[in-house]
């Protein structure tokens, strides 16, 4: 099978963040790493490729960087990555994100595409949905179990309260929650590897992606304040118990 | 010109699912700001009796496409019923529970329709005639303001923040039919597994009893049950108990589990790491339970106690069960 996986390259979410004036978003810095959510897309792909003798590409749209994220991706197995790169995508929204990833993933044979469900810088979840639009092909969303067989795909995806057994045929876009599967660890030989794999670089210019934001950022601002809370201080945890009780019966009147 | 104010309504087996109530609610407060009416579109099969309870809580105008296409929910029907709708009345805003079908059905229609969309807002505000959305991002770290450069203006709305409408609307009931071709639905379900009865899911739930490595393994949940019982509540987990294997990943809050927002949100033996946070800080109330009188999990708290779970959660289910029983 020829397998696509959207991978995201992210600001190492333990740094502190640059504001850009402009965009009102976080400066990407040279040095991105791999969103965490990714690694399940990217699992999910190489066990696939592993059980049908197939390929997994990468394809990652980001308006700058090392590619070192990228990289994390290839050193877990995957065979090659697209990049697709330009100033235009500075600041890119949700929509222009799954309108570049569409047009690169176009030129590329793909049987099956896999996405991260969201990824934990804007955790906004919309590209992998977007991305099934643009392509024109079905999308099974948040997933926990995938399989293929012949030329349809089933997978579960849990909601509120259930789980459906969902069946799709091919192509089809799907995206990864984290109890998919255990993401594999990039063994030493991989990372090596990982640095003469190809990663093609496409300008969004030539691919000729619309770069209108949909969605503007106003500002940003702090999260809103809660005020102080009370600790609950003595040394009779009965006596501490009671006065929390007390306090969710009758201050918040929650319970 | 584009007008109107639209939420798409959620039903499960023929029932309005509570964020449909807070949807109607946050479009009358946006309609009324401005001059425009609340529309809501009604999917499903069977419904007619239920429309008219949107009425109550805000809606003037209530679509309703009342066909065995769309049970159960998918996707594709959904998607293009909706976006053939919203292509004939042109909305200005349209609107979403951001809960599992909410989700899926608005990230699709925002590509369809290509119009920008926010994710899991916190809060809807009108300045210059557009709908400012507040949303997290970066786990929480800071909030975006956004607005949709098109319409309509789209939004999923977090449950269980924004208040059930309390102004009813004129509530007129319009059958209509999309007209779907069938050849275009791909997808289908094929299984619909409910869990076993009893407690409510996370997202949905007004009490939440959550634990995290300080339980210590499976069995310290217990206890966590025991006081769950009593308070009528959910069981949640943080990241570091399921991947322990100590809870199953339906259990998981925070950034890569649920995103839950109860009146009520009891962590015990939770550090609070900024992706726990991320999926809990919105609730109305927090009590944190932990040794660690450093533990961020305090920062957010609205209660807290400095000490060991295992003493104070028994004592705390004996308080209860007096106050509830």
């Amino acid at each position: 099978m020829k397998i696509a996986v959207c991978v995201k390259q992210i600001p190492d979410p333990a740094t502190p963040y640059q504001l850009d004036p402009n965009t009102h978003l976080v400066v990407r810095p040279d040095e991105q790493i791999l969103d965490d959510t990714d690694r399940y897309g990217i699992e999910v792909g190489l066990q696939l490729a592993a059980a049908t003798n197939g390929t997994v590409v990468l394809v990652s749209m980001s308006p700058a960087g090392n590619l070192q994220g990228i990289r994390q991706a290839l050193a877990m197995g995957a065979d090659k990555g697209v990049h697709i790169s330009g100033p235009a995508l500075e600041g890119a929204d949700a929509y222009v994100t799954a309108s570049a990833l569409a047009a690169a993933i176009r030129e590329i044979p793909h049987d099956i595409i896999f996405c991260g469900q969201r990824a934990i810088d804007d955790d906004a979840g919309q590209v992998g949905s977007m991305l099934a639009e643009l392509l024109g092909v079905p999308q099974i969303t948040v997933v926990t179990k995938v399989e293929v067989e012949g030329a349809s795909v089933k997978a579960i995806r849990p909601i509120e309260g259930a789980q459906l057994l969902i069946e799709s045929p091919l192509p089809c876009v799907i995206t990864a929650q984290k109890g998919l599967n255990e993401p594999r660890y990039a063994s030493l030989p991989g990372i090596m590897k990982a640095k003469k794999k190809p990663v093609e670089v496409r300008d969004a210019a030539a691919l000729g992606i619309p770069t209108d934001r949909k969605l503007n950022v106003l500002r940003l601002v702090p999260p809103p304040a809660r005020a102080l809370g009370k600790i609950i201080s003595g040394d009779d945890q009965a006596a501490k118990a009671a006065a929390l009780a007390k306090l969710l019966r009758e201050e918040a009147k929650v319970i | 010109m584009a007008k109107g104010v639209w939420i798409v309504a959620e039903q499960r087996d023929g029932i309005l699912r509570k964020v449909s109530f807070e949807l109607a609610g946050a479009a009358r407060k946006l309609a009324d700001q401005l001059g425009e009416e609340v529309v809501a579109v009604l999917l499903g099969s069977g419904l007619n009796n239920i429309a008219g309870e949107l009425a109550k809580y805000g809606a003037d105008k209530i679509y309703v496409a009342d066909n065995q296409i769309f049970e159960p929910y998918t996707t594709d029907a959904h998607a293009e019923a909706v976006a053939k709708a919203v292509r004939e009345h042109e909305p200005s805003i349209l609107l979403f529970g951001a809960s599992s079908q909410g989700k899926d059905l608005s990230s699709r229609l925002a590509g369809k329709l290509a119009t920008g969309l926010a994710t899991d807002c916190t809060d809807l505000k009108i300045a210059d005639g557009r709908m400012v959305a507040v949303r997290p991002m970066y786990a929480g770290k800071c909030f975006a303001e956004v607005v949709s450069a098109v319409n309509p203006q789209m939004a999923s709305l977090r449950p269980n923040v924004f208040p059930a409408g309390e102004k009813p609307g004129a509530g007129d009931v319009i059958n209509f039919d999309p007209g779907l071709d069938p050849a275009l639905l791909k997808t289908k379900v094929l299984e619909v597994q409910k869990d076993a009865a009893g407690r409510v899911d996370l997202t949905e739930a007004n009490t939440i009893v959550s634990g995290g490595r300080g339980m210590g393994g499976p069995d310290g949940y217990n206890v966590l049950e025991e006081l769950a019982t009593i308070l009528n509540a959910t069981v949640g987990a943080s990241r570091a108990a399921v991947d322990s294997g100590w809870r199953p990943q339906k259990d998981q809050v925070g950034q890569t589990g649920k995103v839950v927002s109860p009146n009520l949100y009891i962590a015990c033996g939770i550090s609070g790491a900024i992706q726990h946070l991320a999926g809990m800080s919105s609730s109305k109330y927090i009590v944190a339970i932990n040794k660690d009188s450093e533990a961020p999990i305090f920062t957010k708290a609205d209660y807290g106690i400095v000490d060991d779970l295992f003493k104070v959660v028994p004592e705390l289910v004996k308080e209860c069960r007096k106050l509830l029983e």
